[in-house]
């Protein structure tokens, strides 16, 4: 199907890989950010994904491993940052942008032996005839494993916040901690927990981008998608769907763009590299716009120290 | 964001003698500093300047000491990073992107005794120079190679900002691959930026997936390249830097920009006293550009083509802008014979003809 120049269908199964790394981190943000924690280091936790997620793969030639390695990362960089501002009760804001600082560091220092070197392929799932199948075959069954991972993701998010006791107190944690330890909650366990998760997907997003987007490590090859992925939970009203129609609509339309140029649209440069940015936050304002029913979409705890004594 | 060498070089730098004395004072080492835009790892553009600064080091030994910093925005962060290098002592510092012009400019009004030296833009003072090499000198010879290996006649150019480097790179490459493929069509795809691998390698993917199947990129990571070859039979070219390990097959030939011959002299006139301010453009005959190793994936004969175009331009009997050639919107650029000067290449912010591809305004 291809309109005015442009393969719809294509630039649709694009954008879907194009957009996992910043829907996986964004979706380990918002349950962060649910149990009360700001965690300004998604960036630093994503290269480190990027990063220990090559290196895994490319030591053991297996991605899955990568992922793993990459998950695993991203999670012990989540573990740090909760030791310091749960346990040391520091500052969330700065230990969020030192996480980042360091983890651009350290990821540098650690990926200089790898510059050049070339990942193991992430094979697509092989759907058979499915992916044959006009219109759905592409967008739906063309894709390697990790964007079906991330969809997942978010439909298991949701599913737990909402219709799940875990997810009751884990947002119970970030509306009131003191509520909920008054209740018997562990809170700085729960907020642990929720940290590692997000720390997890931020370095899966990271390791998809360097093993599958891109693929290959580069210095600092995260450039900004970890803040890309805290505007988008910000914007979607710490609302897993919305964190979706986000992050598909940034990438989309940032591969969109790409492709009206390529096929010569006389619309100015300058305005097609900013849209993503502005057409995706004008969108997400709205809706939130909408749909507020009166109620502050933010954790009412969140970036707010715990201590059992306060 | 990555200042490891910088903090490791500020320990010891209290020791700031000799001001008012623009060359090496005799109380130490000359100090030389460097900004870079991407990280040093990026394979591209600002490797090839760490090149050249470690070259420095092995050439002149504990006659100077060298520092940079990575990663530095174009924008009032790199007007923060010049200053903090000039504090730090240097007297001798290279800002090596075109976005750091402004800043670089206001921060050797500010130390007039240190001398400041900017990559690629044109604006001089008493303190402050500026280098450039011809890149689209090297970007004719990967139009001719382009222009005669593309069987789909759709040549794509990622650029990077609408500044006339890139607009030399993009007509340079077009003119000389319409000369041998009057066919040919180029697609162009701005990504505003330097380096960000994942842009790069979506631009990549938009212009494969239009069909493109020779890929120029006026960026500074390797994504491109893996894009390509991803795609199999995609050819690229390495900027900046030869990016040899996708040779021989995306990667056919290359750009590399070698400013270890500029940098040793600029130190050397440093140590001597005699350095001056000065506006230099070196180019192929010069050794600032050279041409990586054109791989056995290219026709001998168009190998042939391309060396000897290297050659002719080397030697100045052939010039990649020669008239008669016009501009996009069908005014006359050069008259029949003329040849581009320098000046002229400098303010080139438009399309030569035939393009049909927009420029940004």
């Amino acid at each position: 199907m291809i309109i005015g120049g442009i393969d719809i269908i294509g630039l649709i199964a694009i954008l879907m890989s194009a957009s996992t790394p910043v829907l996986l981190a964004a979706t380990g943000e918002l349950v962060a950010e649910k149990s009360g924690v700001l965690n300004l280091g998604v960036e630093g936790m994503m290269i480190m994904g990027a990063v220990a997620g090559f290196a895994a793969a490319v030591a053991t030639g297996n991605p899955v491993l990568g992922f793993l390695g990459g998950a695993i990362a991203g999670a012990l960089m989540a573990t740090l940052f909760a030791v310091i501002t749960q346990i040391f009760l520091s500052n969330q804001v700065a230990s969020g942008l030192a996480l980042t600082l360091f983890g651009l560091g350290l990821s540098a220092l650690i990926g200089k032996g790898y510059e050049g070197v070339r990942p193991p392929p992430t094979a697509k799932i092989d759907f058979g005839p499915l992916s044959d199948i006009p219109v759905l075959g592409r967008i739906v069954f063309s894709h390697d494993w990790m964007v079906y991972l991330s969809l997942l993701l978010v439909v298991v998010v949701w599913i737990v916040l909402r219709y799940t006791r875990v997810g009751l107190v884990l947002r119970a944690v970030g509306e009131s901690h003191d509520a909920a330890h008054a209740l018997g909650y562990r809170v700085v366990a729960v907020r642990f927990a929720a940290l590692a998760f997000g720390g997890a997907l931020a370095g899966l997003g990271g390791a998809y981008l360097s093993l599958v987007r891109v693929p290959q490590w580069t210095e600092g090859m995260t450039a900004g998608a970890g803040w890309i992925a805290l505007a988008i939970v910000v914007f979607a009203s710490w609302r897993p769907w919305r964190v979706l129609l986000g992050a598909y609509m940034f990438g989309g339309i940032t591969a969109l763009q790409l492709q009206l140029q390529a096929a010569g649209y006389a619309i100015p440069v300058h305005i097609l590299s900013m849209a993503p940015y502005v057409i995706t936050i004008v969108v997400l304002v709205i809706l939130s716009a909408i749909h507020r029913h009166g109620v502050q979409a933010a954790p009412a705890s969140l970036g707010k120290s715990f201590h059992a004594s306060s | 964001m990555n200042r490891r060498s910088f903090l490791k070089t500020t320990a010891a730098t209290a020791v700031v003698a000799g001001a008012g004395v623009p060359a090496l004072a005799q109380d130490g080492p000359l100090k030389v500093g460097f900004i870079y835009v991407g990280p040093v790892g990026d394979m591209g553009w600002s490797y090839q300047h760490d090149q050249a600064r470690k070259a420095l080091e092995k050439a002149f030994g504990d006659k100077i000491e060298t520092s940079y910093i990575e990663n530095v925005p174009e924008g009032p962060d790199a007007e923060r990073a010049l200053t903090q290098l000039a504090l730090a002592g240097n007297k001798l510092i290279f800002a090596t992107s075109f976005g750091f012009m402004d800043a670089t400019v206001n921060v050797a009004k500010k130390f007039p005794n240190v001398m400041f030296e900017h990559a690629t833009g044109y604006k001089l003072a008493k303190n402050l120079a500026t280098y450039d090499a011809k890149f689209f000198q090297g970007r004719a010879i990967q139009g001719t190679i382009g222009g005669r290996m593309t069987k789909t006649n759709k040549i794509g150019y990622i650029g990077s900002f609408p500044i006339p480097e890139v607009y030399q790179g993009i007509n340079a490459a077009y003119l000389a691959a319409k000369k041998v493929n009057p066919d040919v069509e180029m697609k162009v795809v701005w990504a505003y930026t330097w380096f960000d691998p994942a842009k790069e390698a979506d631009a990549a993917s938009a212009l494969i997936s239009d069909g493109v199947d020779v890929l120029l990129q006026h960026t500074d990571s390797t994504a491109p390249q893996a894009k390509a070859q991803e795609a199999g039979n995609v050819i690229t070219f390495g900027q900046a830097s030869d990016m040899s390990s996708f040779a021989p097959k995306p990667r056919v030939s290359s750009t590399i920009d070698n400013w270890t011959p500029y940098y040793t002299k600029r130190v050397q006139d440093m140590l001597d006293g005699t350095w001056k301010s000065e506006a230099t453009w070196g180019g192929i005959d010069s050794g600032m550009v050279e041409i990586g190793e054109i791989s056995d994936a290219v026709p001998a004969e168009v190998k042939a083509e391309a060396l000897k175009l290297k050659d002719d331009i080397a030697s100045g009997a052939v010039h990649p802008f020669t008239g008669p050639l016009n501009k996009q919107d069908g005014s006359v650029f050069l008259a029949d014979g003329e040849m581009a000067t320098d000046d002229q290449l400098h303010s080139m912010t438009f399309y030569v003809e035939g393009m049909t591809a927009e420029a940004p305004k």
